[in-house]
């Protein structure tokens, strides 16, 4: 059975090459000879009753606030795949809007979906550079750009601790937060190349997920270990 | 003060000489924090006024075809060394000024980044404004594509007598409600548009056919390009016109430069003599030879432009690739946008393709999910081309895809090497 890969507003929420994400899991799919199907999801239309894996990036202001009604839309259904076992990796701006509210500066909150139990307020400086960070997967590398601040509540889980770099919002040293199968994160890169585990993880829960019970088989990541190697030696 | 400043400038200059430096920005540095209005003074002295040249991809190239097609009739003062800041622009006028502080100049052709234009036009009102395109580049300084395309308004709305725009890209498009004076548009027929793409258009299934009409007619038009001669519609006739720079991407700078250049009263027939003749700027296509090869440089900083820079080359496939990303502040620090790139041309190259800078082992990650395999990950650039010289026959071409500060650090290297002489590309 394919293996179906949504990313969510590939054409609204597409920058910092986050389109990368999706790249590597259908490689790392078809390498191992296992059918896959990419579906860009955009404004308006609907999930793909089969999907196994969901990928969502950030965007500039203008493309977050095209997005925003119809992300509100989803939220029921997203939340309810969530339970059912749907793998997500949400980055940047997708990450903020999975939690339960953006407080912009001086303007109307917007409310999330209440996917992951975060909240993000404006601060006062843009935080960008180079992260490392550690986590349950091991190290990560990425790059982030960001004015806002999340924060985490009781429910959420980091999914890791800022080494380098700000994560969350500068001041606890968390980086992302996870719930199930859900992971949000600030880190680009995009994340998934530089951590193959953390993409083999997704891939792993979007086979349960599609009925096929077979164990993801190794595949050589030298070049991505070196390439992480490599990033958290540079300059933040 | 002029002459004061004049002479500051260029005493820091013949100190610069003497220690073996070249210019640069420094004297610029010096002159404008002892008198800020130095700049706004000299260059408003000029008959012609000052076109500034902005945009994120092809100033550079722009700039020196734009002013070598003006010195056919007037005395053009620009800033050649590539170091598009207000400081840079105050370096070419002190490094043109005679010792008495007089410029010997009709007009001034100026390069200047996004974010300096906007500083620059508070100090000096140009007559003309030349918009590119709005890419994303360097988010990590601008942060976002739609601030860049805010300080560019600005720049527009200060212009005294006309702004060229490109009508293909909306966010150039829309600066024209900015603009004070009249707008002239260039633009590529709608033939080529799925070649020349926005940002917004990267990843997008595009056909012409696809595509909404144009929205403003252009008064230059790109209709047909290919590596040995584009043709163009100036008004209602059409001009076939060798380029000696390659790149498809230079074709469309080479539409701006003829609407720029239509403003000051050349003739259609003058431009297209004259533009012929502009040879390519070094990293903008520039091919260089090294023990018998020859090695093409073509900067390659955003994704917009490495695939423009990917596609000049589809035509003549090299005997050798090299993909130098340094990350470097200068670069940007952030090289997710490799990803924004689609890499899979590279698979039909007949010959290896190495990777190379602070980034290489990216780079070649890079490559890997594109499935094009990779011959060799060198981070040092001249063991980089070393190796590339090896691989290539006698009488073979490399082409080095390159980031800024890889760019300038290959410039020394092959401009250092005895082996090698610098030379134009002729047709």
């Amino acid at each position: 059975m394919t293996v179906h890969v949504v990313h969510l507003y590939a054409a609204e929420m597409n920058i910092y090459g986050d389109n990368g994400n999706v790249q590597v899991l259908r490689r790392r799919l078809e390498w191992r000879g296992i059918p896959v199907q990419v579906h860009r999801v955009g404004v308006g239309d609907p999930l793909p009753v089969e999907t196994h894996v969901l990928v969502g990036g950030g965007g500039q202001d203008a493309g977050q606030a095209v997005i925003t009604e119809d992300l509100a839309g989803r939220g029921p259904e997203l939340i309810a795949r969530a339970a059912d076992g749907l793998p997500m990796l949400l980055v940047c701006g997708m990450y903020q809007m999975a939690g339960h509210y953006f407080q912009p500066y001086q303007a109307p909150r917007l409310a999330g979906i209440g996917l992951l139990d975060v909240h993000t307020e404006a601060g006062p400086t843009r935080l960008i550079g180079n992260v490392a960070a550690d986590s349950d997967f091991g190290p990560l590398v990425g790059y982030e750009n960001h004015s806002g601040l999340t924060y985490l509540g009781s429910q959420a889980r980091p999914l890791g601790r800022t080494s380098t770099g700000q994560g969350n919002n500068g001041a606890d040293g968390t980086e992302g937060a996870r719930r199930g199968h859900v992971i949000g994160t600030y880190l680009h890169g995009p994340l998934l190349a530089k951590a193959p585990q953390v993409a083999d993880y997704l891939l792993g829960a979007a086979l349960r997920l599609a009925g096929r019970d077979e164990t993801l088989e190794p595949l050589d990541d030298g070049l991505a270990a070196e390439a992480a190697r490599v990033a958290r030696s540079r300059p933040r | 003060m002029d002459v004061v400043s004049t002479w500051l400038g260029k005493g820091v200059q013949g100190s610069l000489r003497l220690v073996g430096r070249t210019g640069g920005t420094l004297p610029g540095k010096v002159v404008e924090s002892v008198d800020a209005t130095f700049l706004a003074r000299r260059l408003g002295t000029l008959p012609h006024g000052v076109t500034v040249v902005s945009g994120t991809n092809g100033k550079t190239t722009t700039t020196k075809m734009l002013a070598h097609v003006l010195a056919g009739r007037y005395r053009v003062l620009t800033n050649p060394t590539g170091s598009n800041f207000t400081r840079g622009a105050v370096s070419a006028v002190v490094d043109s000024s005679t010792w008495g502080g007089r410029l010997d100049h009709d007009l001034a052709v100026l390069e200047l980044d996004e974010a300096y234009a906007a500083r620059f036009v508070e100090q000096v009102a140009p007559r003309r404004v030349v918009v590119l395109n709005v890419l994303r580049d360097q988010m990590d300084r601008f942060g976002e594509i739609d601030h860049t395309a805010r300080l560019l308004g600005r720049a527009v709305a200060a212009a005294t007598a006309e702004v060229v725009l490109n009508r293909d890209d909306p966010r150039v498009a829309a600066l024209a409600e900015h603009a004070q004076v009249p707008v002239r548009w260039f633009g590529v027929a709608p033939s080529l548009r799925p070649v020349f793409r926005s940002d917004d258009e990267l990843h997008a299934e595009m056909t012409a056919e696809s595509l909404p009409p144009p929205r403003h007619v252009a008064d230059v038009e790109l209709l047909d390009y290919s590596p040995s001669a584009s043709l163009y519609r100036i008004g209602d006739r059409q001009f076939r016109i060798p380029l000696r720079a390659e790149g498809a991407h230079n074709a469309q700078n080479a539409a701006a430069v003829v609407a720029a250049a239509l403003g000051e009263g050349l003739s259609e027939s003058e431009i297209a003599d004259r533009l012929a003749d502009v040879p390519p700027a070094f990293g903008r296509g520039e091919s260089v030879a090294v023990r018998g090869r020859t090695v093409v440089l073509q900067l390659a900083k955003n994704p917009g432009g490495f695939r423009l820079a990917l596609l000049s080359q589809a035509e003549q496939p090299p005997d050798v690739s090299v993909v130098a990303i340094n990350d470097e502040y200068a670069d940007g620090r952030d090289v997710s946008w490799l990803w924004d790139v689609d890499f899979s041309s590279l698979r039909g190259t007949r010959g290896p393709v190495l990777t190379a800078g602070t980034r290489a082992a990216d780079m070649a990650l890079r490559l890997r999910y594109d499935e094009v395999p990779v011959a060799a990950v060198v981070p040092d650039l001249v063991g980089a081309v070393d190796q590339a010289v090896a691989a290539a026959p006698e009488g073979g071409r490399i082409v080095v895809y390159t980031t800024y500060t890889a760019m300038w650090r290959l410039h020394e290297l092959l401009r250092d090497r005895p082996a090698s002489r610098r030379r134009g590309r002729r047709r």
